[in-house]
């Protein structure tokens, strides 16, 4: 469980990113932070291994106040995912993503050996293992990134716009491949995003920003498009523009489902739904 | 072309390749000089601007004190160094050495922090996020991949130095400067070019073997971008795309 308790940042240039945040992270579940640029989403998620460190308040993880932890130790045990991939380019794929482990002084043989599952675990062919970055695609990079991330098979999976930067094709694939990975590992993921329904895809629980970070609703994705908290929120889901309201039509003796706007939004199917 | 051609002849006789005023006693000295320079240079200048790229700090001041650097005439600070300092003539070495160092440090430094500054800061910060020492990001990180232009920055100062170490010979050292410094006043032309000749191709020599070693330091996964044109298109691609949606 991650805990943040009043937790507020001003960066040395005067900008408030964070005031007076407090947010409870349950353990093995996916919590997104979502919210538009200067939400303070990323330096939230920052603070929790200590990239960023708050300027009033505590964050705590299991009940032990970080800023009482060395930094290194702590992002050392900490899964980080980037948006960029963040990968070495001077090192190879089974190397970037046995990094960690190496630094922590596993034995060569066995890191590589870890790394090799871990590129199954993320579905990447064991074939790319000796390729440097610059020769993967954009979703391949990213993958690794992902694996890099799992290395050392951390409690606490940090990810930062890890989707952002790759088509909409690879993204939505990765989106489904961590929605399985996290259903066999059960990471305590922290998952920040501006795209909502990302958002609501992948949270189990989904914080909505404002801006300086004030949190403008917390709940199930559920919850928020049941009872969406205010206009803000309602703007911020799509709710306004009748994207969430959908209804049946019907065409050709089909049943459609059209959104508020008469967009068509998918075909309904009968019985349970796959 | 006579005076060339004179030149060449006079490197080739046999006379010329013995004795402690032959060519490679000569040329050893030089090599000497040259390297002593560039190890003492590369100690201070390199860790100096590894320090520099890698905090930030003192960039300013450094780069305003590196182009003061640069605008001490060689010759005039020798010769001051020579009478100011009570052993400047009994140990010629110090001074001399002082002054061929203080050439290199300018290439050396701007090599070693523009090469650490090189570096994609998203790259150092991955490598920060995942619990490396700010000693493992320097070695593990940075020194790799500005390893190509800190071995650039020794390039042009062992060229400078090369170049420029013939004014050992002006208070009284050896090295390739000697035969120029001793035949100008004899007006022995033909020894005063097969100085400046040796020099010259002990410079393309070296700049050769260094463009060499600069090439083999480019990390591996970094020469495969730049041979592969359409991945390169790709990462650009990637980072406007990156860059226009970071700003959250």
């Amino acid at each position: 469980m991650i805990r943040f308790d009043a937790v507020s940042k001003k960066f040395p240039d005067g900008t408030l990113a964070v005031a007076d945040f407090s947010l409870t992270i349950p353990s093995r579940t996916t919590t997104v932070l979502v919210g538009s640029s200067g939400s303070g989403k990323t330096t939230l998620l920052r603070m929790i291994n200590r990239m960023v460190d708050p300027t009033s308040g505590s964050i705590s993880i299991d009940g032990d106040d970080i800023s009482t932890l060395e930094p290194v130790k702590l992002r050392r045990r900490i899964g980080y995912v980037m948006q960029n991939s963040g990968l070495l380019p001077h090192r190879t794929v089974a190397d970037n993503i046995a990094t960690v482990p190496l630094l922590s002084g596993v034995k060569r043989a066995q890191a590589r050996a870890e790394a090799l599952t871990l590129m199954d675990t993320v579905g990447l062919d064991r074939a790319l293992a000796d390729r440097y970055p610059s020769q993967l695609s954009g979703g391949q990079q990213q993958r690794v990134g992902v694996a890099r991330g799992l290395a050392i098979d951390p409690n606490i999976l940090l990810m930062d716009e890890p989707f952002g930067a790759v088509d909409p094709l690879v993204r939505s694939e990765l989106q489904q491949e961590l929605v399985r990975i996290q259903k066999d590992l059960a990471k305590t993921i922290v998952f920040v995003t501006h795209d909502i329904d990302e958002a609501f895809l992948l949270g189990d629980q989904v914080v909505l920003l404002r801006t300086g970070g004030q949190i403008a609703q917390v709940g199930s994705p559920a919850e928020i498009l049941a009872d969406p908290a205010d206009d803000f929120v309602n703007t911020f889901i799509g709710a306004d523009r009748g994207r969430r309201a959908l209804r049946i039509e019907e065409v050709s003796g089909r049943q459609v489902v059209v959104d508020g706007t008469g967009r068509l939004a998918g075909i309904l199917n009968e019985g349970t739904h796959t | 072309m006579n005076a060339f051609a004179e030149a060449f002849v006079w490197i080739g006789d046999p006379a010329h390749w013995s004795g402690p005023d032959g060519i490679p006693t000569r040329l050893a000295e030089h090599l000497g000089y040259t390297g002593l320079t560039v190890l003492i240079a590369v100690l201070i200048a390199v860790t100096l601007g590894l320090y520099i790229g890698h905090t930030g700090r003192f960039r300013g001041v450094s780069i305003g004190a590196t182009s003061a650097l640069r605008a001490l005439p060689t010759l005039g600070l020798l010769t001051f160094l020579a009478i100011a300092f009570g052993f400047g003539i009994r140990l010629a070495l110090i001074p001399t050495i002082i002054v061929l160092v203080v050439l290199a440090i300018p290439p050396l430094l701007a090599g070693a922090y523009s090469g650490i500054e090189s570096v994609d800061p998203r790259t150092v910060d991955a490598a920060r996020s995942m619990g490396m020492t700010e000693w493992q990001i320097l070695w593990k990180v940075e020194i790799p991949l500005a390893l190509p232009l800190i071995i650039g920055g020794v390039r042009s100062a062992v060229l400078q130095v090369v170049a420029t170490a013939t004014v050992a010979a002006y208070i009284s050292l050896g090295g390739l400067g000697r035969y120029i410094i001793d035949a100008l006043p004899v007006r022995d032309y033909t020894k005063v070019l097969v100085g400046a000749l040796l020099v010259t191709l002990l410079a393309l020599v070296l700049e050769g073997i260094l463009i060499s070693i600069q090439r083999l330091t480019v990390p591996a996964g970094v020469r495969a971008i730049r041979t592969t044109p359409s991945l390169r298109r790709q990462r650009a691609y990637g980072r406007n795309a990156s860059a226009a949606s970071r700003a959250s």
